[in-house]
C-alpha cells in the first residue's frame, strides 16, 4: 500500500506540473493591469505539487525504514540487518531514490517560491512558475517512465542485497541531500531568469527576489562540497581530499557558476548593471546542475560503452538536457538583445573587478568542463585519455590566481569608478605580504610552485578580506557586508590549508610488528596490538596505536580494516588525531607473510583549514542572507507604517505630504 | 561475547576469500624507499599515474592489488637509478597513454591544450570589450 500511495502521489504531482505550466503560461497573455482568469492556478498547483512530492519521498523513506522487501528498490539496496540510520540514508544511496530526492527538492523549492514570493509582477511570476513546472515535468517523466522507485517484485525477496559499505557512513547522511538541495535550488534561479527574460523585466527588484535563492543554493553547495571532500578524505584511506574525479567536478561546476551568479546578481540589485550577465549565469548555473546529474546518474562515467549498450536512462536525461539547456540558450539568444545592458561603469571600479572575476570563474568552469568531458568524448572513439590533477591544477590556476588577486582588491574599490591611487597603502600591504611570504618560504625549503603561490596568497587574502572594515564603526557595518568579509576570509583559510597540505605533508608507510614504533614529524606511533572486532554488519581487524607527541602522554588511535558481508567489500576506517595545527592520519593495512602489519601514517599540517575555510565561506553566505532578509523585512515594515500614516492623514481630510524624492 | 564468537567464526570463514587476492604484496607496494630524496621522486611520480583498475584514483591513493604492484615497480625502478621520466615511459609503453595523468601534447590530446589557449584569448576579448572601451568614453557618459 505504501508504495502505491507514493506512486499515485508522483503521478498526481506530474499532472499538477502540467497545470502549473499551462496556467503560468496564460499569465503572459494577461491584458495590462488585469489578471488572466486562467493564470490563478499556477501558485496553488506548485504548492500542492510540493506536498505530493514530499509525500512520495516520505513513503519511500518509510519503505526503507521498515525494509519492505517486496519493493524492488529496497530489496536491491537495503538489508534488514543494517543500522536504522543507514537504512534511512540508503533511501538516497541509489539511482531511483536519489532522483526522487532531486525531484522532491525541485517541487519543494517551486512550492516555496509560489507560496511566499509576492514582490514580483504577476506576469513574471506566471512565466517563472511555468518554466519551473516545465522543468519539473521532465524529471517526473524521467522518474515515472524509466526509474520508478516504487516498483514491486513479483514475489518479496527473502533478504536485501545491502548497501555499498563505503556509503554506510554518516558523511552520506548529510552530503547528498545538501548537495541536491543546492543543485536544485538553482532551478529557481533558472526559472526566475527565464521568467524575467520572457517578460523583459530584468530589474534590480527582480535581482532582489533572485538573490536569496542563489545565496541559499550556493551555501548548500558549499557545505555539500566541503562535506563530500572531508568524507572522501577519511573514508578512502589515502589522505587525498580532492581527486578531480568527474563526480566531484560535477558538483564543483554548478558551484563555480553559482559563485559568479551570486556576485553578478548583487551588482544587478545594487547598481542595475550586468543584466544580461546575470540572466546568462542563471541559465548556466542550473545547466551545470543538470549536466552534473546526467554525468552521475546516466552511468556514462563508469564506462561510455556500458552507457551505449543500455542507454535508456542516460538518453532520457540527455534529451532533457538538450531541451532545457538548448531551449534556454535559444530564448536567451533571441531575447538578450531586448534587455538593455544596464548602467555603465569604468574598468577600475567594483563592478569592473566583479566582471573580471566572473570571467575568471567562467574560465575555471570551462577548464573543469573540458577536462571532465574530454575523456568521455575520446572514449567514445576508443581512445582512452586520462585527465587528472597534473592537468586540472595548473590549467585552473591560470584563471584562479588572477581571480584571487582581484578578489583581494575588488571589495576596496568604489562603485562605478575609482582612482587606484587612493588605495596605494592597501595595495602595498597586500603585495608586500604576498611577496614576503613567498620569499621566506622559498628560503626555508624547496616546494612545488602552486603550493608556494598558495602560501603567499593566503595571508595576503586574509588581510585583504578584513580591510573593507578599516575605518568603519564595526557595530554599524551591515550584516551582509560581514557576510562578504567572512566568506572571503574563508577562501583565504581554505587556500592556506590546501597549500600547507601540498607543501608540508609527511608520509610514513611501513611494515610494523606489534610493539614496534614508527616516527613521523614530532610523533612516535607504537603499534600496541591488533585484534578482531565486529559491528552489526561487518567484522574488522583493529589496530591499537599509541601516539606520543614529543614526550607527552600517549593518545590511543584505533584504525580498522573492515570487511562487510552484504555486499562483500572491505573498507579502511582511518583514525584521525586532530591538533590545532594539523591532523595525524593512520590506516592499518594487510598482514605481511612475516606477521608484521602494514601501517600508513601521514602528518598533514593545517589540512583541517581546508574544511574550516569551506564552513566559513558557507557562514558568510548565511550572514549575507540574514542581512538581506533583515533589510527587506525592515523596508516592508516601514512601508506598511508609511501607508497607514498616509491613510490616517487622508482620513483627517488634509492633503498628504509629497515625498521628497 | 556471542557476537565476538560469531565475528571470529565469520572471520575464519572469510579467510579463504582473503587468501585469493592476497598474494603477498610486492615489497615496495606498501613500504617506502629508505632514501628520502628517491622516495619523494617516486611519490611525486606515483601521484601522476593512474590506477587502471580504479575510478579516478592515482596509484598513490589506491588499495587495489594492481596499484600495489605498480607502486612496487615505480619504487624499485627509481631505486635502480632510473629517472621518473624513464619509469613513466616504461609504464606508458606497457599500459598505454591512459596510465599517465600528466598530459602530453599528442594527436589525441591537443584540444586539451588548444582550448585553454582559446579560452584565455576569449576571456581577454570579453574583458576588453566590457571594460577596455569604457576607459576613454566611460567617465562622462556613465549614467
Amino acid at each position: 500500500m505504501i508504495a502505491e500511495i507514493g506512486l499515485a502521489a508522483l503521478w498526481l504531482a506530474a499532472a499538477l506540473a502540467v497545470l502549473q505550466l499551462v496556467s503560468g503560461a496564460f499569465a503572459l497573455k494577461a491584458v495590462d493591469g488585469q489578471v488572466n482568469p486562467l493564470a490563478i492556478y499556477a501558485r496553488p498547483a506548485a504548492v500542492t505539487q510540493a506536498l505530493l512530492a514530499a509525500l512520495a519521498f516520505a513513503m519511500l523513506l518509510w519503505a526503507f525504514a521498515t525494509t519492505d522487501l517486496s519493493i524492488k528498490l529496497v530489496a536491491t539496496n537495503s538489508h534488514s540487518m543494517k543500522p536504522l540510520v543507514y537504512k534511512l540514508t540508503g533511501t538516497w544511496g541509489n539511482h531511483e531514490g536519489s532522483m526522487l530526492l532531486w525531484v522532491g527538492v525541485l517541487a519543494l523549492s517551486g512550492g516555496l517560491l509560489a507560496g511566499f514570493e509576492r514582490r514580483l509582477p504577476e506576469r513574471t511570476m506566471g512565466a517563472t512558475l511555468a518554466v519551473q513546472g516545465f522543468v519539473a515535468l521532465g524529471f517526473y517523466a524521467f522518474l515515472l517512465l524509466s526509474s520508478n522507485p516504487f516498483e514491486r517484485l513479483p514475489a518479496p525477496a527473502a533478504e536485501g542485497n545491502g548497501l555499498n559499505p563505503l556509503l554506510q557512513d554518516i558523511g552520506l547522511a548529510i552530503h547528498p541531500p545538501t548537495l541536491y538541495a543546492g543543485y536544485v535550488g538553482l532551478s529557481v534561479a533558472f526559472s526566475l531568469a527565464m521568467g524575467a527574460l520572457l517578460t523583459r523585466e530584468v530589474t534590480p527588484a527582480f535581482a532582489r527576489v533572485m538573490r536569496p535563492w542563489v545565496l541559499g543554493a550556493w551555501v548548500l553547495l558549499t557545505l555539500g562540497i566541503t562535506a563530500g571532500s572531508y568524507w572522501a578524505y577519511y573514508e578512502l584511506g589515502w589522505g587525498g581530499w580532492w581527486f578531480w574525479d568527474p563526480v566531484e567536478n560535477a558538483s564543483l561546476m554548478p558551484w563555480l557558476a553559482a559563485t559568479a551568479l551570486l556576485h553578478s546578481v548583487s551588482v544587478l540589485a545594487a547598481r542595475d548593471a550586468l543584466r544580461t550577465w546575470t540572466i546568462m549565469l542563471g541559465v548556466l548555473a542550473f545547466s551545470m546542475s543538470m549536466l552534473g546529474t546526467f554525468l552521475v546518474r546516466s552511468g556514462v562515467l563508469t564506462s561510455v560503452h556500458a552507457f551505449a549498450v543500455d542507454p535508456e536512462r542516460g538518453a532520457f536525461i540527455l534529451a532533457l538536457l538538450g531541451i532545457y539547456i538548448g531551449g534556454a540558450f535559444a530564448i536567451f539568444a533571441l531575447r538578450a538583445g531586448a534587455v538593455a545592458e544596464g548602467k555603465r561603469f569604468a574598468a577600475v571600479s567594483r563592478e569592473g573587478a566583479l566582471v573580471f572575476n566572473n570571467v575568471m570563474l567562467s574560465g575555471i568552469l570551462a577548464i573543469v568542463l573540458l577536462g571532465t568531458l574530454y575523456p568521455l568524448l575520446t572514449e567514445a572513439f576508443d581512445v582512452r585519455v586520462s585527465v587528472g590533477p597534473p592537468y586540472f591544477n595548473p590549467a585552473s590556476a591560470i584563471f584562479a590566481i588572477p581571480m584571487l588577486l582581484v578578489m583581494a582588491v575588488g571589495p576596496l574599490l568604489r562603485w562605478k569608478s575609482d582612482n587606484p591611487g587612493r588605495l596605494r597603502m592597501e595595495l602595498v600591504i597586500i603585495g608586500a605580504l604576498m611577496v614576503g611570504v613567498i620569499v621566506a618560504v622559498s628560503i626555508v625549503g624547496q616546494y612545488p610552485l602552486l603550493p608556494l603561490l598558495g602560501l603567499g596568497l593566503a595571508p595576503a587574502l586574509a588581510v585583504a578580506a578584513v580591510l573593507p572594515l578599516k575605518g568603519r564603526k564595526l557595530a554599524r557595518v551591515p550584516v551582509a557586508t560581514w557576510g562578504m568579509v567572512v566568506a572571503h576570509f574563508g577562501i583565504a583559510v581554505a587556500l592556506f590549508g590546501m597549500a600547507c597540505e601540498g607543501a608540508f605533508s609527511r608520509e610514513r608507510l611501513a611494515a610494523v610488528a606489534p610493539g614496534g614504533t614508527e616516527r613521523i614529524g614530532d610523533f612516535a606511533v607504537t603499534l600496541e596490538s591488533v585484534t578482531p572486532v565486529a559491528g552489526p554488519n561487518w567484522t574488522a581487524i583493529e589496530a591499537r596505536l599509541a601516539v606520543r607527541e614529543g614526550g607527552g602522554a600517549p593518545v590511543i588511535l584505533t584504525p580498522q580494516a573492515r570487511s562487510f558481508w552484504s555486499p562483500q567489500q572491505s573498507t579502511s576506517e582511518s583514525a584521525l588525531l586532530t591538533r590545532w595545527n594539523g591532523q595525524l592520519y593512520a590506516v592499518i593495512g594487510n598482514q605481511a607473510e612475516d606477521g608484521r602489519w602494514q601501517l600508513r601514517i601521514w602528518w598533514k599540517p593545517f589540512v583541517t583549514f581546508i574544511w574550516y575555510g569551506g564552513i566559513l565561506v558557507a557562514l558568510g553566505g548565511v550572514l549575507a542572507i540574514a542581512g538581506r532578509v533583515r533589510v527587506d523585512v525592515r523596508r516592508r515594515l516601514a512601508s506598511t507604517k508609511g501607508d497607514r500614516r498616509r491613510a490616517d492623514v487622508e482620513a483627517l481630510g488634509r492633503p498628504a505630504p509629497v515625498p521628497a524624492e | 561475547m556471542i557476537r565476538g564468537l560469531i565475528a571470529l567464526v565469520l572471520v575464519l570463514i572469510a579467510l579463504p576469500a582473503l587468501a585469493q587476492d592476497s598474494m603477498p604484496p610486492a615489497p615496495y607496494a606498501y613500504n617506502q624507499l629508505a632514501d628520502p630524496r628517491l622516495e619523494a621522486e617516486a611519490s611525486a611520480l606515483m601521484h601522476t599515474l593512474r590506477c587502471i583498475k580504479c575510478q579516478s584514483q592515482s596509484i598513490a591513493d589506491s588499495d587495489a592489488p594492481m596499484a600495489g604492484d605498480m607502486r612496487h615497480q615505480v619504487r624499485s625502478r627509481i631505486l635502480a637509478g632510473e629517472s621518473p621520466e624513464q619509469v613513466r615511459r616504461w609504464l606508458i609503453d606497457r599500459y598505454g597513454d591512459y596510465v599517465s595523468y600528466e598530459p602530453e601534447v599528442s594527436a589525441t590530446t591537443w584540444p586539451l591544450f588548444a582550448i585553454p589557449v582559446l579560452l584565455i584569448l576569449a576571456a581577454l576579448a570579453v574583458l576588453l570589450r566590457r571594460l577596455g572601451r569604457r576607459r576613454g568614453a566611460g567617465e562622462g557618459e556613465a549614467a
